[in-house]
C-alpha cells in the first residue's frame, strides 16, 4: 500500500507537471497579449509604450524564460502580480475560492443525493410510469443545457416570487448563504444528477439479477435490504468514478452558472481572466483546478477500494 | 410434513404461456432426503424456487396448486409473513457458489444476516452461532473466516459457507438446487457426504434437486422423475433403480457411464446410449405423452393421449401407457 501510494503520488506530480506546460503554452497560443488589449480599446499603438508594458511584465522574455520564472515563483508560493488589478495574484483567487467551493460541493451533493436514491426507485420499478417519468426527467436533464435551465429558473423565480435569488457577497449567515447558493447549484447539478440516476439504474438492473440478490430473499431480508444494502453496495461502484469524472466537468458548468447568477466565483473570473490574457491569473487558476481534479481522482481510487473488497493496491 | 398439491407455476412469456411446472403433488416427511431429478429445462428449479415464492414475477407466477408447510399454506401467505417463513422454516443452498454469495460483504456478515433477520437475539449470541455453523459445515480457522469475503475462498469452501447460511437457523427443509454441479468431483462428494451428516445431525428435511442420478443413488430416500414440467414417476430409490417404470428413467439410467463393468474385467458394455431428441420446447407440447417422440415404446395411444399417474407397485408411481411392457424389457 505505501509503494503504491508513492507511486501514485509521482504519477500525479507528472500529471501535474505535464498540465502546467499545456497550459502556459496554449495560453500564448492564443492570439494577443494584454497589451494588444489595451492599445486596441485604445484605438491607436504606441509600439514604444507597447514594448515598454510588455518588459514590464515579462512577456518580452523567452517563452521558456517565462515558464521557468513561473514555476520558480510556484514553488516559493509566489504566484507573480495580476495584470489587470496588479495585486498579488495570490490575493485575487484566495477570496474568491471558498465561495466556488461550497457551490460545487452543493452540486455535487445535488447529483448523488437525488441521482443515486432515484437511481435505485428507477431500476427496482422497472418499466413502471415512476420509471418511465424519472428516466424521462433524467434524459432532459442530460439535454438541457445548464445556463439556459439557470436562466429558466430566474424567469420563474421572478414571475412566481417577484424576487430573484441574488447571491451576496456577505451574507447574514452560513445558512441564507447555503440557501442563496442551492438555486444555482441546482442548475449545475441537475445535469449530474441525471447521469448518475440513469448509471445507478443501469448499475442496479444488472446487479438484481445476480445470484447473490436472491441468496439474500432466500434468507428472509427484506426488500428495501435487499435493494439497499445487498445490490446498491454492488451497484454503487461504476456510479463513484462517473462522480469523480463530473467532479472535473462540474468546472465548466460553473463558469456559466457563476456568469448566469452573478456569483463572484472563480469560475467567472476566470474567464474575465482569459479576456484580458491576464496570465498570471489563468495559469495559476487552471493549475490549482487541475490540481484538484488530480486529488479527487485519487480519492475515487481510494474509495473505490474501500468499497469494493475484490480491489487492493498493492505490488 | 411438506405437502405440495397440483402446483402450477406458469412463465408469462412473448413466446406464451410456458406451463414450466404443471399439475405436481409430492410430499416429504421430515428427516427424508427426495431427491427431484429430470435434464435442463424440465422444471425441477422452478418448483424449487416456487415453494421458496422466489420467482420474478413477471414472468414467473404460480397460478394454482398449494404448499402446505405443517398445514399452513405458504402461497397464500402474505409478504411479510413469507419472509419470516424463507431462512427460518424453508432455506436453500444454490448451485453457483460462484455467484451465490454477495462480493462486497464478508462471510461472517452474511451467515449473521440470516440470524439477526429471524430473531437470534445479541451480537455475541450472533457472532457465536456464526463461528459455530462454519465450524459445522467443515471451514477451517472459522474465526479468522468470518471477516473474509467470498472472493477469498475456493468454490468448494463457498457452497460450505452457503450451506452455513441455510442452515443457520435450523430449518425444517432444506432446498439443494443443484449444490454440487458446479464443483469439482473430488469436492462434490465431500459436500454431499456434508450435507447428508448435517441432516442427520440436524434432522433437517432435504430437497434434493439434481440432474446426477449418481448422487441421487448417494443420498436420496425417494426420488421423483420430471420431464417437460410433470412428474412422470415417483418411487422408493431402491425400487426406481432396480425397476424403473418409466422410459424415460429407464434412459437416464442407461446414459450414465459404468465403471463397475469394466473393474470386473469384463468388457465394456458398447457405446453409452443416449436419449435421442430433445426436450420439447414447454409453449409447443405435443398432444398425448410428452415423452413420446424419444421415446422407443411409443404407441398411438401415448400420441393421443396423456397417460394417467397412477401407483403401479406399491409406493411406486408413474405415468407411462407400458410400465408393464418396462419390467419385461431387458435392460441393456
Amino acid at each position: 500500500m505505501g509503494a503504491y501510494l508513492v507511486r501514485r503520488f509521482l504519477l500525479m506530480v507528472l500529471t501535474l507537471f505535464g498540465m502546467s506546460v499545456l497550459i502556459f503554452v496554449m495560453l500564448r497560443l492564443v492570439p494577443g497579449n494584454i497589451t494588444d488589449i489595451i492599445f486596441d480599446s485604445a484605438g491607436f499603438v504606441n509600439p514604444a509604450k507597447k514594448a515598454a508594458i510588455e518588459r514590464q511584465l515579462g512577456l518580452d522574455q523567452p517563452i521558456v524564460t517565462q515558464y521557468i520564472t513561473w514555476m520558480a515563483g510556484l514553488a516559493r508560493g509566489d504566484l507573480g502580480y495580476a495584470f489587470v488589478s496588479e495585486k498579488p495574484a495570490l490575493d485575487e483567487i484566495l477570496p474568491r475560492i471558498p465561495v466556488t467551493a461550497k457551490l460545487a460541493v452543493l452540486a455535487l451533493a445535488f447529483s448523488v443525493l437525488f441521482g443515486v436514491p432515484l437511481g435505485v426507485i428507477s431500476a427496482v420499478r422497472q418499466n413502471t410510469g415512476l420509471d418511465y417519468v424519472l428516466r424521462v426527467v433524467s434524459l432532459s436533464g442530460l439535454s438541457l443545457p445548464s445556463f439556459w435551465l439557470g436562466l429558466l429558473i430566474l424567469m420563474a423565480c421572478v414571475h412566481w416570487f417577484g424576487w430573484i435569488p441574488i447571491y451576496r457577497s456577505s451574507p447574514d449567515n452560513f445558512w441564507q448563504e447555503i440557501a442563496l447558493l442551492s438555486i444555482p447549484a441546482a442548475a449545475v447539478g441537475f445535469r449530474s444528477s441525471a447521469l448518475v440516476m440513469r448509471l445507478t439504474r443501469s448499475s442496479m438492473l444488472e446487479v438484481l439479477r445476480q445470484d447473490y440478490i436472491r441468496t439474500a430473499r432466500a434468507k428472509g431480508a427484506s426488500e428495501p435490504s435487499v435493494n439497499y444494502d445487498h445490490a446498491l453496495r454492488n451497484a454503487v461502484l461504476p456510479v463513484v468514478t462517473v462522480i469523480g469524472i463530473e467532479a472535473a466537468f462540474l468546472v465548466g458548468g460553473l463558469i456559466v452558472t457563476e456568469t448566469v447568477f452573478n456569483i463572484p466565483g472563480v469560475a467567472r473570473f476566470l474567464v474575465e481572466a482569459i479576456r484580458w490574457r491576464d496570465y498570471p491569473i489563468v495559469q495559476n487558476l487552471v493549475m490549482f483546478i487541475a490540481i484538484i481534479v488530480v486529488m479527487v481522482n485519487f480519492i475515487v481510487d481510494m474509495a473505490y477500494a474501500a468499497l469494493d473488497p475484490r480491489i487492493k493496491y498493492e505490488e | 410434513m411438506l405437502e405440495v398439491h397440483n402446483l402450477q407455476t406458469y412463465f408469462y412469456t412473448r413466446a406464451g404461456l410456458v406451463k414450466a411446472v404443471d399439475g405436481v403433488s409430492f410430499s416429504l416427511w421430515s428427516g427424508e432426503t427426495l431427491a427431484i431429478v429430470g435434464e435442463s429445462g424440465c422444471g425441477k428449479s422452478v418448483t424449487a424456487l416456487s415453494l421458496m415464492r422466489l420467482l420474478a414475477d413477471p414472468p414467473g407466477r404460480i397460478v394454482g396448486g398449494a404448499v402446505r408447510l405443517d398445514g399452513r399454506d405458504l402461497l397464500g401467505l402474505n409478504a411479510a409473513a413469507m419472509r419470516q417463513v424463507r431462512g427460518k422454516d424453508v432455506s436453500m443452498v444454490f448451485q453457483e457458489p460462484m455467484t451465490s454469495l454477495n462480493p462486497v460483504m464478508t462471510i461472517g456478515r452474511q451467515i449473521g444476516e440470516a440470524l439477526m433477520l429471524h430473531g437470534a437475539g445479541s451480537r455475541e449470541g450472533v457472532r457465536d452461532r456464526t463461528l459455530e455453523m462454519l465450524r459445522l459445515v467443515g471451514i477451517p480457522e472459522p474465526a479468522q473466516r468470518v471477516r473474509e469475503y467470498p472472493h477469498q475462498l475456493s468454490g468448494g469452501m463457498r457452497q460450505r459457507a452457503m450451506i452455513a447460511i441455510a442452515l443457520a437457523c435450523n430449518p425444517k427443509v432444506l432446498i439443494a438446487d443443484e449444490p454440487t454441479s458446479a464443483l469439482d468431483v473430488t469436492i462434490q462428494a465431500q459436500i454431499l457426504e456434508l450435507m447428508a451428516n448435517l441432516q442427520r445431525k440436524l434432522g433437517t428435511a432435504m430437497i434434493l434437486i439434481t440432474h446426477d442420478l449418481g448422487v441421487v443413488a448417494e443420498t436420496a430416500d425417494r426420488v421423483i422423475v420430471m420431464y417437460a414440467g410433470r412428474k412422470v414417476e415417483e418411487a422408493a430409490v431402491d425400487e426406481l433403480f432396480a425397476r424403473p417404470l418409466h422410459p424415460y428413467t429407464r434412459g437416464l439410467m442407461r446414459s450414465i457411464p459404468r465403471f463397475a463393468v469394466m473393474r470386473n474385467g469384463v468388457a465394456p458394455a458398447g457405446r453409452l446410449q443416449e436419449i435421442p431428441g430433445m426436450v420439447p420446447a414447454l409453449s409447443a407440447l405435443p398432444t398425448g405423452c410428452a415423452f413420446a417422440p424419444r421415446c422407443a415404446f411409443a404407441s398411438d395411444i401415448c400420441r393421443r393421449d396423456y397417460p394417467r399417474y397412477e401407483e403401479k407397485r406399491a409406493g411406486h408411481w408413474s405415468a407411462c401407457w407400458h410400465s408393464d411392457r418396462l419390467v419385461g424389457a431387458a435392460d441393456g
